[in-house]
């Protein structure tokens, strides 16, 4: 163990900031529960008739866990926020054991520092430990959080603590799989996979196989059963899981080289398929798995909001300022949400489409460019390659999220026409997220340095969106962004001209861009 | 110089990033059928200068002609003849090497089959492993297949051997005089003189982005000295007043000392005089050539001004 209080000194200065980072949106998560659910209803009636529709869509609890106590703040709060809340313990304690250990060992840093007196055991005990402390300090905001909001204290421990330990069980697995995979990737997707398989097996439980739930770390974390009659017997099975998983994961360091995975890394094609040919092959390669997975996302994200169905009243509350809030004055409440929830997917979509287009940068930064570019490639083919997959993967982002809201709200409603017209204006969102991308690739064009602005305009767009009217914003600001200016359908009806307004300029900034990147040096 | 357009020629080339001067007024001229090294310490500006000569840069002054045309202009007609091999290869994290190799040779316009399954291996290079998991020397080597398989008729290669082993150098080596020997051409740029001397037929010798030296091996040992240590009959006198003498010992009947190389066949008829018993004399290597440039360690005496500014 020797050198392993000076390993730990050092992660945790390094870490200081991204720990303080997920300790925030971990708060930020399970508080704002509290702050939104107490905001949204007026009356105890209100809240006892939304928490009587929630209780019975399935969709929801498959989402979030078993239903209990919903017409109380702690209750939702638990809902709405526990689930999630153990995937982001889970995410966190993932990237901290895999930045300590396998992703060393894979750079070979971690043979550099092995040279040094340092005990076989240290780096491994102090990433572990980091992780340990960084999960503490996360269940322990969040309790403390709630417990000021005012929520009962006990309860409030009882949600924190168990956060705690659902991230010490996923920083044990983490660990197991940093031991059996030779890439720091492959460890991820090892890890993802098991906290995937610990929120489906919980869904599929809660919604009608118990049994099920309990085969699931997260399940034993929602059967705590905080603000609903806590009890602590549940977060014993997650430490002794956590403990198992730690010890496993030594006795298998003990059978492994340095450097090495107990599994070994699988080959790949010995020659290119007849798909990786040109820029567009290339680009299509190296962003195809981007695509796919935010397609995936939005349509997870649209399922949600349409599985909401017909309920949207009853949700939404009798008060004035909720209903502007979810209608964005539209006259229709129905309309107006699924008008509002449309914008929002497209405000998550430029996600993808703007670090799409900032993938250039990645490759130019990384210095793959020059080997391309020596080649009979021109600099206007290279970026169109990607600048097509962009486009291209805009539209199926879209697509996915258009789908996933008009399935989920056909599902619960069993109204196939209106899950259409309810969903199917996602797609007409497709210029202002052009558009955002188009800045992107005009500001790479430029410059690679200048490209992190390239979310500015989301940003402004968001706080605009929600914020616009509120803080007063002078109009010439809120006219900056591309989405004010398209119909909020379908609670307005389409309109042409800003549709293809707003296409021409992305257009403009698009080829701007490209005309830039011909022009400058490559970094 | 009438006719035919040597593959490189660059004049009086500037690049300037900022405020810093990377190239000063740079010249090199690559014939046709010859290995051109270019040597120069790190941060000497050899691949900013080989970074313009592809087109990613663009020259501030100066000229240069890749085959005769602008390369900022044509790059990309241009690069269809040529195989570039940069120093720090970088790969796609996700595609094997026999991806990469494969990608190349299709962007350059087509591979040769039977010398890519030859170079791989030689090489010893395992194309289906992922471009994460290469070594620095295994990136390089799929680089260095990438651009030997392809059908072109220049070879541009930025220190192409820094992470391989010498088995495997030579197997480089080997290569690129084969190359060589089919009339083609080859810059190589690199900071390791003993590739340098095997290989070129020219050098160029840049520091801080100028050309301080260029000629054949043999033009460049001219100006450089050999180093002579002899064994005589008797105690030797007045070496000390021989011209181009340098760095004397004299112990007893041993003498050491250096002699430029064209005073060398006067120096040793001096020693003849004095009864010779055994003779060990090194020629210069680039090495030394390389230390003049570039070292202190060198002592400077009037005169040697000449080799900085021929």
């Amino acid at each position: 163990m020797t050198g392993a209080r000076i390993f730990l000194q050092t992660f945790l200065r390094r870490d200081r900031w991204m720990l303080l980072g997920w300790a925030a949106g971990a708060v930020l998560l399970y508080y704002s529960q509290a702050v939104s659910v107490d905001g949204l209803y007026t009356t105890q009636a209100e809240f006892d008739r939304a928490a009587a529709s929630m209780e019975h869509n399935a969709a929801f609890i498959a989402m979030a866990g078993p239903a209990r106590a919903l017409n109380s703040i702690g209750g939702q709060v638990t809902w709405q926020a526990s689930a999630f809340g153990a995937v982001v313990a889970g995410l966190m304690s993932m990237f901290l054991v895999g930045r300590h250990t396998r992703a060393e060992e894979e750079s070979g840093r971690d043979e550099l520092v092995r040279g040094a007196s340092v005990g076989r055991y240290a780096p491994m005990t102090a990433a572990l430990v980091t992780s340990l402390l960084a999960n503490l300090l996360l269940g322990l905001l969040v309790a403390l959080s709630l417990w000021s909001y005012p929520l009962a204290l006990a309860d409030s421990l009882g949600l924190g603590v168990g956060l705690t330990l659902c991230g010490w069980f996923f920083t044990g697995t983490a660990l197991v799989a940093a031991q059996l995979t030779a890439s720091t990737r492959s460890m991820y997707g090892l890890c993802g996979a098991a906290m995937g398989l610990a929120y489906a097996l919980r869904a599929v439980g809660d919604i009608g196989y118990p049994v099920l739930s309990w085969l699931s770390p997260i399940g034993w974390y929602q059967a705590m059963h905080p603000f609903s009659g806590l009890r602590w017997w549940p977060g014993l099975l997650l430490l002794v899981a956590a403990a198992a998983a730690i010890g496993a994961a030594y006795a298998l360091f003990d059978r492994r080289d340095v450097g090495s995975g107990l599994l070994a890394a699988r080959p790949g094609p010995p020659r290119a398929g007849r798909g990786l040919h040109g820029s567009l092959g290339l680009a299509w390669r190296l962003q195809r798995g981007s695509v796919v997975g935010w397609a995936l996302g939005v349509l997870f994200i649209g399922l949600a909001y349409g599985a909401i169905g017909n309920d949207v009243g009853d949700l939404v509350g009798d008060s004035q300022t909720s209903r502007d809030l979810f209608a964005q004055g539209g006259a229709d409440l129905l309309d107006g949400f699924y008008a509002t929830a449309c914008l929002m997917l497209a405000l998550m979509a430029c996600g993808f489409a703007i670090s799409s287009a900032l993938r250039p940068r990645t490759e130019e930064n990384d210095g793959r460019v020059d080997s391309l570019l020596a080649t009979a490639l021109t600099r206007r083919d290279w970026l169109l390659g990607h600048t097509s997959v962009t486009v291209v993967g805009t539209v199926a982002v879209l697509v996915g999220a258009a789908v996933g809201l008009g399935a989920g709200y056909a599902m619960v409603t069993g109204e196939p026409g209106t899950a259409l017209r309810l969903s199917f204006p996602v797609l007409q969102y497709l210029p202002a997220v052009l558009l955002l991308s188009a800045v992107a690739r005009l500001l790479y064009g430029m410059s690679p340095r200048a490209a992190s602005l390239a979310w500015l305009p989301l940003v402004l767009a968001v706080v605009v969106m929600f914020f616009g009217d509120l803080l007063r914003l002078p109009q010439w600001l809120q006219d900056l962004s591309p989405f004010e200016h398209l119909a909020l359908v379908p609670a307005e009806s389409f309109r042409w001209a800003p549709f293809l307004g707003v296409l021409g300029v992305a257009l403009l900034l698009s080829v701007a861009g490209q005309v830039a990147f011909a022009r400058r040096d490559i970094r | 110089m009438a006719g035919v357009a040597h593959p490189i020629e660059i004049v009086g080339l500037v690049k300037d990033f900022g405020n810093t001067r990377a190239l000063d007024s740079l010249d090199l001229t690559v014939e046709q059928g010859q290995i051109h090294g270019f040597l120069g310490p790190n941060g000497a500006g050899k691949s900013t200068t080989i970074r313009i000569l592809l087109g990613m840069l663009r020259a501030d002054a100066g000229e240069v002609r890749l085959f005769g045309a602008d390369p900022w202009r044509d790059a990309a007609e241009l690069h269809r003849r040529l195989a570039y091999v940069p120093g720090d290869v970088n790969l796609w994290p996700n595609l094997t090497g026999g991806e990469v190799i494969d990608l190349l040779g299709r962007l350059r316009g087509g591979i040769d089959e039977r010398r890519r399954a030859e170079l791989i291996e030689r090489f010893e290079l395992d194309p289906t492993k992922k471009g994460r998991s290469y070594s620095k020397g295994n990136r390089q080597k799929v680089a260095l297949v990438a651009a030997l398989a392809s059908d072109v008729e220049l070879l541009v290669l930025d220190e192409p051997t820094s992470g391989l082993d010498p088995i495997m150098e030579s197997v480089f080596e080997e290569h690129v005089d084969a190359f060589r020997d089919t009339g083609h051409t080859v810059l190589l740029s690199s900071h390791i003189l003993a590739e340098v001397e095997e290989l070129c037929d020219r050098v160029s010798i840049i520091r801080a982005g100028r050309t301080v030296e260029t000629g054949t091996l043999g033009d460049l040992r001219h100006l450089t000295r050999t180093s002579v240590h002899a064994e005589l009959e008797q105690p030797p006198v007045g070496l000390d007043v021989l011209p181009g003498i340098h760095a004397l010992e004299v112990d007893g009947t041993r003498a050491r000392f250096e002699v430029d190389t064209p005073e060398l066949d006067h120096a040793l008829s001096v020693l003849l005089r004095f009864g010779l018993r055994s003779l060990t004399s090194q020629p210069p290597t680039l090495e030394e050539l390389f230390l003049r440039h570039y070292g202190d360690e060198v002592p400077t005496e009037p005169g040697d001004e000449v080799l900085d500014r021929p």
